[in-house]
């Protein structure tokens, strides 16, 4: 082949793999544009920031005692707290293994007119040590120390766990 | 059991093998350079004493959890007294320092195999190859003993018994799915080391894509199935039937692949043509350097799953440094030395050639795009801009449709030829078999169920266009006048692994279409005596019992199973167990399987009235996921067992004897 041709050639490959390329990146950025989920703590969706009927994440600890299962359906309803401020999640399905009182979740989800949140998907720690991240920092953004929440998580955890024992024993 | 010197005969043959990956990684480089042999023989004793030693490191961690030595902090945080033997052995890599322990084994033992089967690579070759991977393995084996040392003991506060492996990984999917996973991760650094060799000695024949090339495949193999065992270790162990989540620490593992799946296109067509040289070259650094991104996102513990065991930020730096390192150089190593390598040839648009250029140009967006939605939340988070998450909406929208294309030109790539294809004789090929795709794909969904179904469809027709035209071609190859058993048996392995390679695409696609349109799942509250009926099965709880296992307490129920109105039925028992030792529930997941069919019944809740959340769901040719990663991996061996890698490298010049191969057969 010619050497012009050859160029020509190579020529048309670059042109290709950069409209491919712009393309892609076009598609990309669309496609993020519309699935990002952003997450909120309890305070910022208290304080109006979380935008309503949209995907959101939203987290925090599981307040004590609040966990309401229906008793005919799946529906389950329980709140999220980060010690400042609450928010009343509904959810209709099983909930994850490790999900417990006191405990951190991540809720997926919408958040409907009244200020409470229809998830789609609770998700819970992998195992004991978990906290999700985001609630730890929403946490400390509230103004508690990591020490603080941590330290009653554990006791609460201690607590459920001990009744939990006494139950299975009987 | 407390043992005296196990843990530190470990942690000293780990010095020992650090101390040799340095020897390796500098003499024989320093030995190709200045054109010493002495000093590149350093290479090969090298690479078999660092094997011998990090094996001797890996047996006396194994030992000391198989003896219970909980003096030892990683045994004593990851295994328990009451555990069965085997999960004591698989617990070993069930953690942090275990698992790169395991990744630097692995990797000395690739090292090992290629100073033992390259024999006839060139010296200085052989040299470079061995003292890259000798520096990687520098790399990987400071940061064992600097930031994740094994054999730190607990003294002289010795626990009681340990805190117990974690109970998602009690489980034989865990046995095998790290050791193939890592097996392909770090088998990419072969083809790498290849790489970087051939820049450093200015020199890149199809010689030398024959070497790299059943390398590159087997790493490949070994990456599919380990994937597609985490894919199916998920699906029952998580107990939601999901069997991909786009979850980040997948997308790390399926990033390595898709651009070592463009990697093994690209090396054919170098080895057959000479083309693509650079662009190959680019290719490996790119693959070794996802494996690394790899395991740097699951181990540095940015991301919180139950990968991430790793919540010092020092490993995670230092592990960041060493991938900047390694990509640095290397893509520094690249911009100087690859016009010493590139080649021109010229193609026509209508050829293989042309056919792979699309495939590997689609492959690496498919890369960036996972790439992107992986690494943009982690970067808007480093950078303090918000946590946000991608969900898989946004990796369905990019990856489905650019998979169809994909599909389309991989269709037409086995009836194309090297160089140039007449349109002509690629319609011919083609058209009847692109026919008989779209009537088939239109009626199939009618067909399952009787309604039609546009996604179903899509898939069935583009699975049907990578098959038929494959079935044409080897109808018309096998073609042989001492009949067809001979004409097949003429074909080479190499286009057996492609056909092979390709069936195992086609039938994933068939399994992942059918899972996701048809899948049915149901959420009921059951009691016993309660029946319910899903996808023309009634399930009936008979039983809600309490076992013990081990080292687990569990409530089980007995569900019987009845097809439709026959008489025959079964029971599934699915578990909810409480591990005792970590107080950790977990879903024991019943399923009965079938190649059509899956049935999948998990307890979720105990609603405290006797009666229990069950998750039952019905997953239509599920196991076909997994099958055609196992096809693929398998197209990837046999494709490495053919005869043209086995011959020894003759005198002739091996690039032009590659040119004017003739046969089309072969990938």
């Amino acid at each position: 082949m010619p050497v012009r041709a050859k160029r020509k050639q190579k020529l048309f490959v670059i042109l290709g793999l950069v409209s491919l390329a712009a393309i892609a990146v076009g598609l990309t950025l669309y496609a993020l544009r519309s699935n990002i989920n952003l997450f909120f703590s309890p305070v910022q969706i208290a304080a109006g920031d979380a935008p309503l009927e949209r995907q959101i994440r939203a987290g925090g600890m599981v307040r004590e005692g609040t966990v309401n299962r229906d008793k005919e359906s799946l529906e389950v309803t329980f709140i999220v707290t980060d010690y400042v401020d609450d928010v009343e999640v509904r959810y209709s399905g099983i909930l994850p293994d490790l999900f417990r009182e006191g405990q951190g979740v991540v809720v997926v989800g919408q958040l409907q007119q009244g200020g409470w949140l229809r998830a789609d998907q609770v998700l819970a720690r992998h195992d004991e040590n978990y906290m999700p991240p985001e609630v730890a920092q929403a946490l400390e953004e509230a103004g508690y120390s990591p020490e603080d929440y941590q330290a009653k998580a554990a006791e609460v955890g201690k607590r459920l766990d001990a009744q939990g024992d006494a139950t299975s024993q009987n | 059991m407390q043992t005296l010197m196990i843990p530190e005969i470990g942690h000293y043959a780990l010095i020992i093998a650090l101390l040799m990956a340095l020897v390796q990684g500098v003499m024989p480089l320093a030995g190709a350079a200045t054109r010493r042999p002495l000093w590149m023989a350093y290479a090969r004793p090298m690479a078999t004493g660092q094997f011998l030693f990090l094996a001797i490191a890996y047996a006396c961690l194994t030992a000391s959890y198989l003896l219970d030595d909980f003096s030892v902090a990683n045994v004593a945080n990851n295994s328990n007294s009451m555990l069965p033997w085997y999960y004591k052995a698989s617990a070993v890599w069930g953690n942090h320092e275990g698992s790169v322990l395991l990744w630097s084994l692995i990797l000395a033992a690739w090292g090992f195999a290629v100073s033992r089967f390259s024999r006839e690579l060139p010296r200085d070759m052989l040299a470079r190859v061995m003292g890259v991977m000798g520096l990687v393995s520098l790399g990987f084996l400071a940061f064992v003993l600097i930031t994740s040392n094994p054999f730190e003991r607990l003294l002289p506060n010795v626990p009681q018994d340990g805190a117990d492996l974690n109970p998602l990984l009690q489980d034989f999917g865990l046995i095998v799915h790290p050791p193939m996973l890592y097996m392909g991760y770090v088998g990419f650094s072969v083809v790498f080391a290849f790489a970087i060799a051939a820049l450093l000695g200015g020199r890149l024949d199809a010689a030398w894509t024959r070497w790299a090339r059943p390398w590159t495949n087997i790493a490949w193999a070994f990456l599919t199935v380990g994937i597609a065992l985490g894919s199916w270790w998920a699906y029952y162990e998580l107990g939601w039937g999901g069997w991909w989540f786009w979850d980040p620490v997948e997308n790390a593992s399926l990033l390595p692949w898709l651009a070592g799946t463009a990697l093994i296109h690209s090396l054919a067509v170098t080895e057959k043509r000479g083309a693509f040289k650079s662009w190959t070259v680019l290719l490996a650094i790119s693959t070794f350097s996802l494996s690394l991104m790899g395991t740097f996102l699951v181990r540095s513990g940015v991301l919180t799953s139950v990968h991430a065991f790793a919540n010092d930020p020092s490993r995670g730096l230092f592990i960041l440094v060493l991938l900047g390192i390694t990509v640095g150089l290397s893509l520094l190593l690249f911009a100087l030395r690859a016009p010493r390598v590139s080649h021109q040839v010229g193609f026509s648009w209508l050829s293989r050639d042309a056919l792979l250029l699309i495939n590997n140009i689609l492959l690496v967006i498919m890369t960036v795009t996972v790439l992107l939605g992986t690494v943009y939340p982690l970067l808007l988070d480093a950078l303090n801009l918000g946590k946000i998450s991608v969900g898989p909406p946004y990796f369905n929208a990019l990856f489905v449709p650019l998979t169809v294309i994909l599909c389309l030109f991989m269709g037409l790539g086995p009836l194309s030829r090297w160089k140039h294809t007449p349109a002509r004789d690629l319609f011919q090929r083609s058209w009847h078999a692109g026919l008989a795709a779209l009537v088939i794909g239109a009626v199939a969904p009618l067909l399952y169920r009787g309604e039609w179904n546009l996604k179903v469809s899509l898939g069935v027709v583009i699975a049907l266009w990578i098959v038929l035209p494959m079935a044409r071609d080897l109808w018309v190859k096998s073609r042989h006048s001492a009949g067809r058993v001979a004409g097949l048996r003429r074909l080479s392995l190499a286009y057996w692994g492609m056909i092979l390679g390709h069936l195992g695409i086609a039938v994933t696609i068939i399994g992942v279409t059918v899972v996701s349109n048809y899948a049915i799942e149901r959420n009921v509250r059951m009691g016993v005596g309660d029946s319910v009926e899903v996808a023309g099965y009634t399930f009936t709880m008979t039983e809600l019992a309490n076992r013990r296992g081990p080292n687990y307490l569990a409530d089980a129920a007995e569900i019987e199973v009845q097809r439709g109105d026959s008489r025959r039925s079964f029971t599934m028992t699915p578990e909810k167990r409480l591990y005792i030792a970590r107080g950790m529930p977990m879903t024991q997941v019943a399923l009965r399987p079938g190649l059509f069919r899956d049935l999948y019944v998990a307890m979720g809740e105990d609603l405290e009235d006797g009666s229990w959340a069950m998750r039952i769901q019905h997953k239509p040719f599920v196991r076909w996921l997994w099958l055609g990663a196992l096809l693929m991996a398998a197209g990837g061996v046999l494709a490495v067992a053919d005869r043209r890698y086995r011959r020894t490298v003759t005198a002739r010049d091996p690039e032009r004897a590659a040119a004017v191969e003739p046969r089309e057969a072969t990938a």
